[in-house]
């Protein structure tokens, strides 16, 4: 029957029986719901997958074993027998203290490590006192402008012991040189400490927007935290390549897995120019995907991604160690497919994609709070995510056997789908000149806006149904939401104030022109970035140093 | 004489990247007919009353997500009034509290779509509203 997604299939003789004598009467008697049915991304999926849907698929070749190339069923021979994922709740809001705060109530309720949000001054490498600021401090993470915020924010957490992921990107080397600063100031040992910082700048010109300066200059400081970390921090991941935000822009599940791929192979590609060794930077990249509200095709995306790298870093970068190969990669469930209505349906909705992150492998993953399409979450919302991910570990049973869907007709057929689609993106950037010539060219921009704009003309007209927003809509009552004053800006104005009559001004000029000096370079700028957070420089002196170097970044706007 | 178009200008105010929602809507309204101008990212106050005056538009729509919306909504509705054009429509698409809906509304600004709004009930609203 030619209801799949256009692959050649040849059912068996019974597979045709049963089509003639038991589907055909009850079609014909009754018909299906839909004329179509499709993933959540527009995927076309069939009605039921056989072994005809596997033709040339081969178990050990295509499957493999776990913690073996290509690593479908997952990185480690044991998976969440041997050791659960990290439970790794993203938190940030207020000043340095409210955050700490937080980190240590989430610690103490058994999370097992930490995630940063920066407020959007910082991700923007503005100071908090910076008139664009205004409004803006402490709103969507945490208002760090110097080391001494950032000494708040991990007072009484020993970076010895907790691993914490910052997701930050264009100030990213920044913040990683405060963050290591207060690690040495700990007495933790650099070659221990392990974490990841976000700095993935691609998926800023492609999806999130927040970039400084222009993709050539930025690559050169992602480059710069790879050196660095190869050679100081063998442990820490200096980039989590992030399709998260691809997909909240409105991408299809293929398009997040391509592009973020892709992105992985254009830092591989940089860095290799730069004279780094494959085998001994690659093990330390890191990925991130979004966990989406369509079971299968998240499971089978994440399942192709493992696949994909494998394949690419083999045949293309001629990885020789089996940690290069082995993609790692955390997941956050999709915030997009929260709604503001009948709020208490997100935790369904969150356990869901959360159960599929699990199912996928995932390494690490963050679970949304269900106020989240309201605001920043409470205390009372955040722990209901953290237990739902303790739930999943310790109720479900899913983590009991590696790959449990390993093997399904469906979801075997639907990761070669998803990884057959991916490679096609993957090709057509590839032609383009790479990820950078193919963001200049709108390229990626341009396929999102698309998928997001089919996407809003389904629900508009039902054919996609979101429980609550277009169909099942009830009355209800507000929900009580984290508020942000502006107290938190008039604190940070003022720490700030009191931080530059303290510091020694001399000092921090010298370092900024040594900085400034050294960009005009090509020196490696980490060393001079921790020069310059250690004399307590702030966040928007030192991307202004830069700044004046680099130029700024400005996106020609498609809709 | 063809109808004059609804000329519209899409704002994306303050230091946030997240334009899904401000293209979903640029392309809805244009797809409705209307004229529509989109500002590209982080556009201060002053730089959107300036685009709107010499857009000479009918409505602007803004959209905020981060949370900055009691401080970029007063600041542009004075700059609207300084500049003697009170007759535009504002409306704002975003994450917005319910509790600071009241005062955003005397503020001026016409209405307040939140997240799961249809683009036809926004496309119905400007409709209504510059017909009056």
């Amino acid at each position: 029957m030619a209801d799949g997604p256009g692959v050649a299939r040849e059912a068996s003789r019974e597979e045709r029986a049963w089509e003639q004598n038991t589907l055909r009467p009850t079609l014909a008697k009754s018909p299906e719901r839909q004329a179509e049915f499709t993933t959540i991304s527009g995927h076309p999926i069939r009605r039921l997958y056989t072994p005809a849907d596997l033709a040339g698929w081969d178990a050990d070749r295509d499957l493999g074993y776990p913690g073996e190339p290509p690593y479908t069923r997952g990185i480690h021979s044991t998976m969440h027998r041997g050791r659960l994922w990290t439970m790794r709740q993203f938190a940030g809001f207020g000043t340095a203290e409210d955050t700490n705060a937080r980190f240590r109530y989430l610690l103490s309720q058994g999370q097992t490590g930490l995630s940063t949000a920066f407020d959007l001054p910082t991700l923007m490498g503005y100071d908090s006192d910076h008139p664009l600021s205004e409004g803006e401090v402490g709103k969507c993470g945490v208002a760090i402008s110097s080391l001494a915020d950032m000494e708040v924010l991990f007072d009484k957490i020993p970076l010895a012991n907790v691993t914490t992921s910052m997701t930050i990107n264009s100030p990213a080397a920044v913040i990683w040189a405060m963050y290591l600063a207060v690690a040495e100031k700990q007495g933790a040992d650099w070659k221990k400490i392990s974490g990841t910082l976000q700095n993935d700048i691609l998926k800023e010109y492609i999806a999130q927007k927040e970039y400084i300066y222009p993709p050539e200059p930025s690559m050169r400081l992602v480059i710069d935290t790879f050196e660095f970390a190869v050679k100081n921090t063998p442990k820490f991941n200096p980039i989590s390549i992030s399709g998260y935000h691809i997909r909240e822009a409105g991408s299809t599940a293929i398009q997040e897995l391509a592009f973020t791929l892709r992105d992985g192979m254009e830092y591989v590609e940089w860095g290799m120019r730069r004279g780094l060794d494959v085998d001994e930077f690659v093990p330390q990249l890191s990925f991130f995907f979004n966990a989406h509200s369509d079971f299968f095709e998240e499971i089978a995306k994440y399942r192709a991604a493992r696949r994909i790298w494998h394949k690419a870093m083999v045949e293309r970068y001629g990885a020789k160690s089996a940690r290069a190969w082995a993609l790692r990669f955390h997941t956050q469930t999709a915030g997009c497919s929260l709604t503001a209505q009948q709020p208490y349906n997100n935790v369904v909705r969150t356990a869901i994609q959360a159960l599929a992150a699990v199912m996928g492998g995932t390494q690490s993953l963050h679970t949304n709070s269900l106020d989240e399409a309201w605001a920043l979450p409470t205390e009372f919302a955040a722990t209901i995510a953290l237990r739902t991910q303790q739930i999943i570990a310790h109720e479900t049973g899913v983590t009991s056997t590696v790959d449990p869907l390993g093997g399904s007709y469906f979801v075997e057929a639907l990761t070669n789908e998803v990884e057959r689609g991916a490679w096609d993106y993957i090709e057509k950037i590839d032609a383009m000149g790479g990820m950078v010539a193919a963001i200049e060219r709108s390229y990626p921009q341009r396929e999102i806006a698309e998928a997001s704009y089919r996407y809003q003309r389904e629900l508009d007209k039902k054919e996609k149904i979101m429980v609550g927003v277009n169909d099942y809509v009830s009355e209800e009552k507000p929900l009580e939401i984290l508020q942000i004053n502006e107290s938190v800006a008039l604190r940070q104005a003022e720490r700030l104030r009191k931080l530059r009559a303290d510091r020694s001004q001399s000092e921090v000029d010298r370092r900024l022109n040594a900085l400034r000096k050294a960009a005009e370079g090509r020196d490696n700028l980490m060393p001079f970035l921790f020069d310059a957070v250690k004399a307590y420089a702030t966040v928007g002196e030192i991307c202004d140093a830069l700044r004046v170097v680099f130029g700024t970044y400005e996106e020609v706007a498609i809709t | 004489m063809p109808e004059k178009k609804i000329r519209v200008l899409i704002a994306k105010p303050g230091l946030d990247g997240h334009d899904r929602g401000a293209k979903v809507i640029a392309r809805a309204l244009r797809d409705a007919g209307m004229e529509v101008i989109y500002t590209g990212l982080r556009q201060t106050p002053e730089m959107i009353a300036t685009a709107a005056a010499q857009e000479d538009v009918d409505v602007i729509g803004l959209s905020i997500l981060s949370g900055a919306h009691n401080t970029i909504c007063p600041q542009l509705m004075n700059l609207l009034r300084n500049k003697g054009m009170q007759d535009v429509t504002v409306l704002v698409g975003g994450i917005i509290p319910e509790a600071d809906i009241p005062d955003l509304k005397k503020s001026g600004i016409a209405e307040i779509f939140l997240p799961g709004t249809s683009t036809q009930d926004i496309v119905d609203f400007i409709h209504k509203r510059v017909e009056q």
